[in-house]
């Protein structure tokens, strides 16, 4: 019982970051039909300019804002720099542009920073909270991990629900034809999904890397992890990618607790296939087939 | 008073539009008429920016638009309503509306949504729903209400009679007729009916092959029997 | 021009493709045996990925199914080689590699028809999930599999007979790594022979035609599934093989020898060699092989550590990946192709050859 809350807890915790990674995948698929592989390793270097920071003596939460707000920039200078200059509409070469950006970051990461593991300090406790006499798994950390998740979420809510602009940014993702004929900057609204994109992806770079080991690789795994429960949601919707990553959270860790972590990558192999081959528009589509 | 060119433009090797030229007047309702092919569609394409013009200019009072991108057009002023679906069906009926005010300047309330809602009843009961589960119908009626909250000063409308039922298109001939008496409106309306265009155009205009044959009065089109023959089925 | 390579090369492609062969194990010998220890070791990494590399080619060039899971098949291959050559009485090392290659047929197979049903980012990102999982099985496995330090490897003793055949054309004794040379690239001939004719022939024309028309295919009979599952056995059998004769080349199998990384580095080899070309493959492996060490180089003669230097190569193969992608998605033999083409429209022969290999 007690192992069986751990680790519901542990799942929920790891849920919501790989909900706020899968929630980075869909963003771009959605407005440019990408699937960004590259979001792993850019979150992965903007955590090394936190640690950076931190390393040099600064608060933890100045390497914090550096890392989100260089990730706004990094995913604005990508679509602008390289996205942007994709042309034809095979799906393999945009595989392979992502895959390309993501071994150039992990080289030059690696070039920077060196390949070594090096410790990422956390804000918040990493003990479980004490209830009666008994530790629960939920610490100050992943406290702190799930308000963040949240908040972000509520924000990106609120910008897309909630204000012209991201109406605009929703229009340029479904029609970029009619959003032009409206006075929508489609290009602008792009790069602006990809800054906003990248900075979730940073974040959840972030809370993966508090209390544990960065290294060049660390991410790699996420980046699977993240896409299984963007398409455990359907891959099109931003509430599909938080309930497929709590989902897939809470799965991975119960294999990870009664089975052994080293399968769990094998695990969430089993279960993309699974929805792919069962449910291909992801587990709350109850319309339209889709090729997948 | 929009004005164009010696208008050509093409998708790569095909050349589309051929050296047209026209003026649709302030107030009036200008018809596009030709076969299927013929290079309407390309033509509204090319004004409102979308395709780049090889040669030629269009005009729109003393603003040379020729270069102008598309999404700058409705800011001038100039709205099109395109081909076929123009309804973004994954947002529901009052944010397509609320995306067409963006371009204006002055902002007013749910006012100007009141009066779309006025105009087009069927679509204020589906306001919050999607757009996906409008009828064919009622999306026509979400473009156009959603091109004129921009209130614009020029309208180009593709084919808006495409699969809507002759009581619907009346009803929207009838209010483009009003927009333009009351609020002079410039309309340039691409249609495959040429007959009822040609009712409630002042003017028409007839491409064949991406060139222009005939511009004259609708009156004069109208009358004219061998044209209609040749070029308007009717 | 195009009369004489005929004659010279043979008209049908079946000839011509092992006449080329022929020419391919001259040039071989010629090399292996002029080169020392160290250029040997890296030649049979070559060879290696030059296999690896022909079958992912052919996979994601001419069926357009892409796949960022052939490291592990690479990694199956590997293990399977490891575990055959422990005993104290290993299995010949002919068999061993067909083992490598047949194990990996299998679950090439098994992930193959899974896989025929997916396409674009889904079937990336599926492959991709196989790329992170499959290093784990051998950790859990431990016992068997030798946990993250792997199963070394004993490479076989060298048959006799070889030592005497090589001994008598070159009069040259036989040193191991010069054994696993030949026998890298032995295979890699084979392979490619098997491949080009297998491009040319009518299985090749119906994977090209479910790349280009996929409704047009099906229309005219063609089994879609059939054909995808085959195109990613056959690939996948590439990767095993491939990944037997590395675990003979690196002497162990290990569970960080086939990171994401390896299957990322295999696909941009083929990208830069221009997807669907057999010989784009191959300029793919020799870059993998002989780019770190250049490059490598020269980051220490700018100041670089070893282990810094050594991510030049990777971020050269990524940058280049993208630029070819951006600007020239035919790839670097694409693009001699093409200039191949325009010399020979310019010199006004009828009409150009097109390539023996399988690039349309
Ligand atoms: N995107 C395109 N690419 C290539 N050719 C095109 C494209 N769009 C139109 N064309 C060609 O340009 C010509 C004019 O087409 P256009 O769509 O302007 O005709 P239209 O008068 O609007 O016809 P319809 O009444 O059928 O809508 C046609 O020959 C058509 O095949
Ligand atoms: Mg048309």
């Amino acid at each position: 019982m007690q192992q069986l809350i751990t680790t519901v807890l542990t799942g929920l915790t790891l849920g919501m970051v790989y909900a706020a990674f899968a929630l980075a995948l869909v963003l771009i698929w959605r407005a440019t039909r990408i699937v960004n592989f590259a979001q792993a390793p850019m979150a992965m270097i903007t955590t090394y300019l936190a640690l950076v920071l931190i390393d040099a003596g600064l608060s933890y939460w100045v390497g914090f804002a550096v890392a989100l707000v260089s990730g706004l920039l990094l995913g604005a200078l990508v679509e602008r720099l390289v996205v942007r200059h994709l042309t034809g509409s095979s799906e393999i070469n945009a595989v392979i542009l992502t895959l390309g950006l993501f071994i150039v970051i992990h080289a030059l990461a690696a070039l920077v920073f060196g390949s070594r593991y090096r410790s990422f300090p956390a804000p918040f406790g990493l003990r479980g909270f004490q209830v009666g006499d008994t530790t629960i798994a939920l610490t100050g950390f992943g406290v702190f991990t799930i308000v963040s998740v949240m908040v972000v979420m509520g924000l990106l809510v609120l910008l897309f629900r909630g204000t012209d602009l991201g109406l605009k940014m929703r229009a340029a993702a479904f029609d970029q034809e009619i959003s032009r004929l409206l006075g929508v900057r489609v290009g602008r609204m792009l790069t602006l999904g990809w800054a906003l994109a990248a900075l979730v992806g940073s974040l959840s770079g972030l809370l993966i890397a508090g209390g544990g080991l960065v290294h060049p690789s660390y991410m790699d795994g996420v980046v699977v992890y993240g896409f299984v429960a963007a398409v455990l949601g359907g891959l099109e919707s931003p509430p599909g990618a938080v309930a497929g990553g709590l989902i897939l959270g809470l799965a991975l860790s119960l294999v990870s607790g009664y089975v052994g972590s080293e399968l769990v990558p094998l695990a969430c192999l089993v279960i993309l296939m699974a929805v792919l081959l069962v449910r291909p528009g992801g587990l709350f589509s109850h319309v339209r087939a889709r090729r997948v | 008073m929009l004005a164009v060119e010696d208008l050509t433009a093409g998708y790569g090797p095909v050349t589309a539009l051929d050296g047209v030229s026209f003026t649709a007047a302030r107030g009036q309702i200008t018809a596009v008429l030709g076969a299927n092919g013929a290079g309407k569609t390309t033509l509204l394409r090319t004004i409102s920016g979308l395709v780049r013009p090889s040669r030629g200019s269009v005009r729109l009072g003393e603003h040379d638009l020729t270069t102008v991108a598309a999404e700058r057009m409705a800011r001038l002023g100039l709205a099109h309503v395109p081909e076929g679906r123009g309804v973004i069906t994954e947002l529901t009926v009052e944010e397509n509306l609320r995306l067409g005010r963006l371009v204006r300047l002055r902002r007013v309330g749910a006012g100007d949504l009141d009066r779309a809602y006025a105009l087009f009843p069927a679509l204020a009961q589906r306001r919050r729903q999607s757009a996906h589960v409008l009828s064919g119908g009622e999306r026509q009626m979400l473009v156009i209400a959603r091109a004129l909250m921009a209130e614009p000063t020029v309208l180009l409308l593709d084919e808006p009679s495409l699969g809507l039922a002759p009581r619907i298109v009346v009803q929207i001939f009838d209010l483009l007729a009003s927009l333009v008496a009351d609020d002079g409106l410039t309309v340039v309306l691409v249609e495959q009916n040429a007959r009822s265009a040609l009712s409630i155009a002042d003017r028409g205009v007839v491409l064949n092959l991406g060139r222009l044959v005939v511009s004259d009065t609708a009156a004069a089109l109208a009358g004219d029997e061998q044209l209609r023959h040749a070029y308007l089925g009717f | 021009m195009a009369t004489l390579a005929d004659r010279v090369l043979g008209r049908t492609p079946l000839r011509r493709h092992l006449t080329l062969a022929l020419l391919g194990l001259v040039v071989v010998v010629v090399v292996l045996e002029s080169t020392g220890q160290f250029r040997n070791a890296q030649f049979a990494a070559m060879a290696y990925y030059g296999i690896a590399a022909g079958g992912l080619t052919i996979l994601i060039g001419l069926n357009g199914q892409i796949s960022l899971g052939h490291g592990a098949f690479m990694a199956i291959g590997a293990y399977t080689a490891a575990l055959l050559l422990r005993g104290d009485e290993p299995f010949a090392l002919p068999l061993v590699l067909l083992a490598a290659a047949g194990v990996a047929l299998a679950a090439g197979a098994l992930v193959g028809v899974a896989a025929a049903r997916l396409h674009g980012p889904y079937l990336a990102g599926a492959t991709l999930a196989l790329a992170v999982a499959v290093p784990g099985i051998p950790v859990y496995f431990g016992e068997a599999l030798g946990g993250e330090q792997g199963l070394t490897v004993r490479v076989p003793r060298i048959p006799d007979w070889f030592a005497d055949a090589v001994f008598f054309v070159t009069g040259q004794d036989m040193s191991s790594s010069r054994y696993l040379a030949y026998v890298g690239w032995l295979c890699l001939i084979v392979t490619f022979v098997l491949l080009a004719n297998l491009a040319r022939s009518r299985v090749g024309r119906t994977w090209r035609a479910v790349r280009d028309h996929e409704v047009a295919a099906e229309l005219a009979g063609i089994d879609l599934g059939r054909a995808r599952v085959l195109a990613f056995v056959v690939s996948a059998t590439c990767a095993g093989l491939a990944g037997g004769l590395l675990a003979l080349s690196a002497r162990i199998a290990a569970p960080s020898g086939f990171t994401l990384t390896l299957s990322l580095l295999l696909l941009s080899a083929i990208v830069l060699g221009g997807l669907g070309s057999l010989t784009g493959a191959l300029i793919g492996a020799a870059l993998l092989t002989f780019l770190p060490q250049l490059v490598t180089g020269w980051g220490q003669d700018l100041g670089l550590s070893d282990v810094r230097a050594a991510e030049l190569a990777p971020l050269i193969y990524g940058l280049v990946t993208v630029l070819v992608v951006l600007f020239a998605p035919a790839g670097i033999a694409g693009g001699v192709l093409a200039a191949r083409r325009r010399r020979a429209a310019h010199h006004g022969s009828p009409s150009a050859r097109t390539d023996s290999e399988a690039r349309p």
